[in-house]
């Protein structure tokens, strides 16, 4: 037995060091184990995707991914980056999935003159007055999503919405930008928590406020859980329900299966678009892993692209910090959304679609595309930054 | 009306769930002294085996004995590899030891499962809801597990206070060095007490499949309730732990039901939601360290 771990382990020493002395190092903090584990491993991989379409580089420049798992806890995902920034002398970052993760790590990175892109997590507060020039977010911010979910509920003609989510920061940012565009009335509004497995005293709650229309954000395991026990609560037939993809993404999907279907979804991207750069990604996860793309998959080969276009701009070198910002602004990538920009606060210009749940052929559920909410939509806080 | 009754059903169906977890505990903790941490671990591990045979056999039937049996397996090794050499020590030992096992637990079913959730369906003849009174539908997957909850506690009732193994566990867990001194073989004692715990665990997790996600780390999200509960009906008492989980299961499921509620007569709308929503939250451990200022052995033990 002790042979084999033994080479286990000297395998996985020479794996990391086996990698060219030039490399560009990336430290990539995110939460990896935990019911919101796959979150993580999806950004991960997504990331690790667009190295390995690239030969182990990215815009040509080979790099060395440093992964570290920050259990979903704030205090974990800071020390990590102490470490990262001081001891590694790792200058760019990702990865993180919680707002609450982002809160207490991101500051810390861009005070340090290192660049953090994020592929998920975009939380209000960091994205008004106390924006950086060192942070860049590719995937969108916190409240847009919920701004579009809570446009295609206008759009589809609710008039009384219920809205739950979790008591912390992208639940409020989820409920407010879920207000922010939905013209109906609101009949009752829940904070849940974080760690909550059961939703009974809740679904009690929606079911005697009878709304036209449920908004709920709950992501991971949390939202897998959250939906089947609205099934076995019998909701699903009574009341429709309106979300924005972090709670019905890939994995959500397969499984609660049939008690998805006709479900409204928003999102900014989407598995079934028609675009050169998207195929080639759906392509290429399709073949490396055998499990259900989600859209943290995506965002995580998004951020592993706009590195890779600063890089290849700047020919491989992060010395001067200011030329490499500049070379990030450009966000010069084919997105396998078809469209992409930063805006004045670093934070995605992008359009938002309607997706909705249908049966596909073989039998397993799908989100298609039905339609477009937003085009080229930006945040709310973008006008106080001063960038 | 039909609402609070039906809440209140929530809260006794959660009360059930943390009884089947606390009662194990307890007894763990009431007669070895061992705080065992890897509790939740069992759950999970009874979770994962039962839901995984469970899909792999379409046998509802099959996966509670994979439950059972994985658990009760898993409990009775860790006793009688790790847990048995910290019977003497310190609780500091034990709870880096058990949280060890947490660790190694939780990465182990990541390498054999991944991290997706694994997904069991409710079984069809308990599928669907009854109406329990005019206007009240409840699910009957929840009803069950209600049933299963009281039928366990009235098992335990009878095998700790009418049987010779319950006896021993009693006396055990009031002086455990007399038991000894008797003699008692008090490490078959230990090991059937860690086995019987890691059973109730797994048939918990294994309930929970359907309702919850099967996932990594889900022993870890209800193990700290279930401290509270050991905590306020007294470590070692079966019967305390029972009040205990019931009375905070319908306490947690209240106050999440109608404090924002309340709150909102007296404060602007989503202040009220976001300050309900933190109190309620608190409210077991806020009762936990009243019960501690005022029974500090516990709401149900005898104060001596």
């Amino acid at each position: 037995m002790k042979p084999i771990l033994l080479s286990i382990a000297l395998a996985s020493l020479l794996g990391t060091t086996a990698v060219a002395a030039d490399a560009v190092k990336i430290g990539m903090i995110t939460t990896l184990t935990g019911p919101a584990g796959y979150l993580g491993q999806d950004i991960r991989d997504g990331f690790k995707l667009a190295m390995d379409m690239d030969g182990g580089k990215l815009g040509g420049t080979p790099i060395e991914l440093v992964v570290e798992d920050d259990g979903l806890k704030p205090g974990q995902g800071k020390q990590i980056a102490e470490r990262m920034l001081g001891e590694e002398g790792i200058k760019l970052f990702t990865g993180i999935v919680f707002s609450n993760v982002a809160g207490a790590t991101v500051p810390d990175i861009v005070d340090n003159d290192a660049i953090y892109v994020s592929p998920n997590a975009a939380p209000s507060n960091l994205a008004g007055k106390e924006c950086n020039e060192n942070y860049f977010v590719v995937s969108w911010q916190n409240d847009s999503l919920h701004e579009s979910a809570g446009q295609n509920a206008t759009n589809l003609g609710y008039k009384k919405a219920f809205l739950l989510a979790p008591n912390y920061q992208a639940g409020k940012d989820a409920l407010t930008g879920f207000k922010r565009y939905f013209k109906g009335e609101i009949v009752g509004e829940i904070y849940t928590k974080l760690d909550q497995t059961d939703f009974a005293a809740e679904l009690a709650q929606v079911r005697a406020a009878k709304p036209d229309v449920v908004f709920q954000f709950h992501p991971g395991g949390l939202g897998i859980t959250f939906l089947r026990q609205y099934e076995q609560a019998g909701l699903t037939k009574e009341i429709p329900m309106v979300v924005a993809e972090p709670s019905m993404d890939g994995v959500i999907l397969q499984s609660v299966g049939k008690a998805a279907l006709g479900l409204n979804v928003s999102s900014h991207w989407n598995h079934d678009f028609d675009n050169p750069a998207n195929k080639a990604f759906v392509e290429a996860w399709e073949k490396a892993y055998n499990r259900p793309l989600t859209s943290y998959a995506e965002q995580g080969y998004e951020a592993a692209l706009a590195y890779g276009a600063a890089l290849k701009a700047t020919g491989g070198s992060i010395e001067d910090l200011a030329a490499f910002r500049d070379a990030m602004r450009k966000a010069d990538f084919q997105s396998t959304r078809g469209k992409f920009a930063f805006g004045k606060n670093q934070h995605p210009i992008q359009n938002w679609y309607a997706l909705k749940v249908v049966e596909g052929a073989d039998g397993k559920m799908d989100l298609k595309t039905v339609g477009e909410l937003f085009k080229d939509h930006t945040d709310p806080y973008a006008a106080d930054c001063k960038l | 009306m039909t609402l609070f009754l039906e809440q209140m059903l929530n809260g006794v169906q959660f009360g059930v769930m943390l009884f089947l977890l606390a009662a194990g505990l307890t007894l763990v903790f009431g007669i070895m002294g061992v705080i065992n941490l890897a509790h939740g671990s069992l759950y999970m591990i009874g979770a994962y085996a039962g839901t995984w045979i469970a899909g792999e056999t379409g046998s509802f039937l099959l996966g509670i004995l994979g439950a059972f049996a994985a658990a009760a397996l898993a409990g009775v090794a860790i006793e009688y590899l790790v847990v048995r050499r910290l019977y003497g020590r310190d609780h500091l030992d034990q709870v880096l030891a058990t949280f060890g096992l947490i660790l190694i637990f939780n990465q182990t079913i990541t390498l054999i499962f991944g991290r997706q959730p694994l997904f069991v369906s409710v079984p069809a003849i308990l599928d669907g809801s009854i109406e329990i009174v005019p206007g009240l539908e409840y699910p009957l997957y929840r009803l069950t597990i209600i049933v299963v909850g009281l039928l366990v506690a009235a098992g335990l009732y009878l095998l700790i206070n009418k049987t010779r193994i319950g006896m021993l566990v009693r006396a055990g867990s009031t002086n455990r060095d007399m038991v000894r001194a008797l003699g008692v073989d008090i490490r078959l004692l230990y090991t059937l007490v860690f086995g019987l715990g890691a059973l109730l665990a797994g048939l918990a997790g294994f309930m929970a499949g359907p309702i919850m996600a099967v996932q990594v780390g889900m022993g870890e999200q209800i193990l700290i309730t279930t401290f509270v509960v050991v905590v306020v009906g007294g470590v070692g008492s079966i019967r305390g732990a029972f009040f205990a989980s019931l009375f905070l299961g319908v306490v947690d499921t209240g106050l999440r039901a109608y404090l924002p509620g309340l709150l909102r007569h007296v404060l602007a709308g989503s202040e009220a939601d976001a300050l309900g929503a933190g109190i309620s939250s608190m409210g077991i451990y806020l009762i936990m360290a009243i019960v501690l200022l005022i029974r500090p052995k516990g709401l149900f033990m005898p104060n001596s």
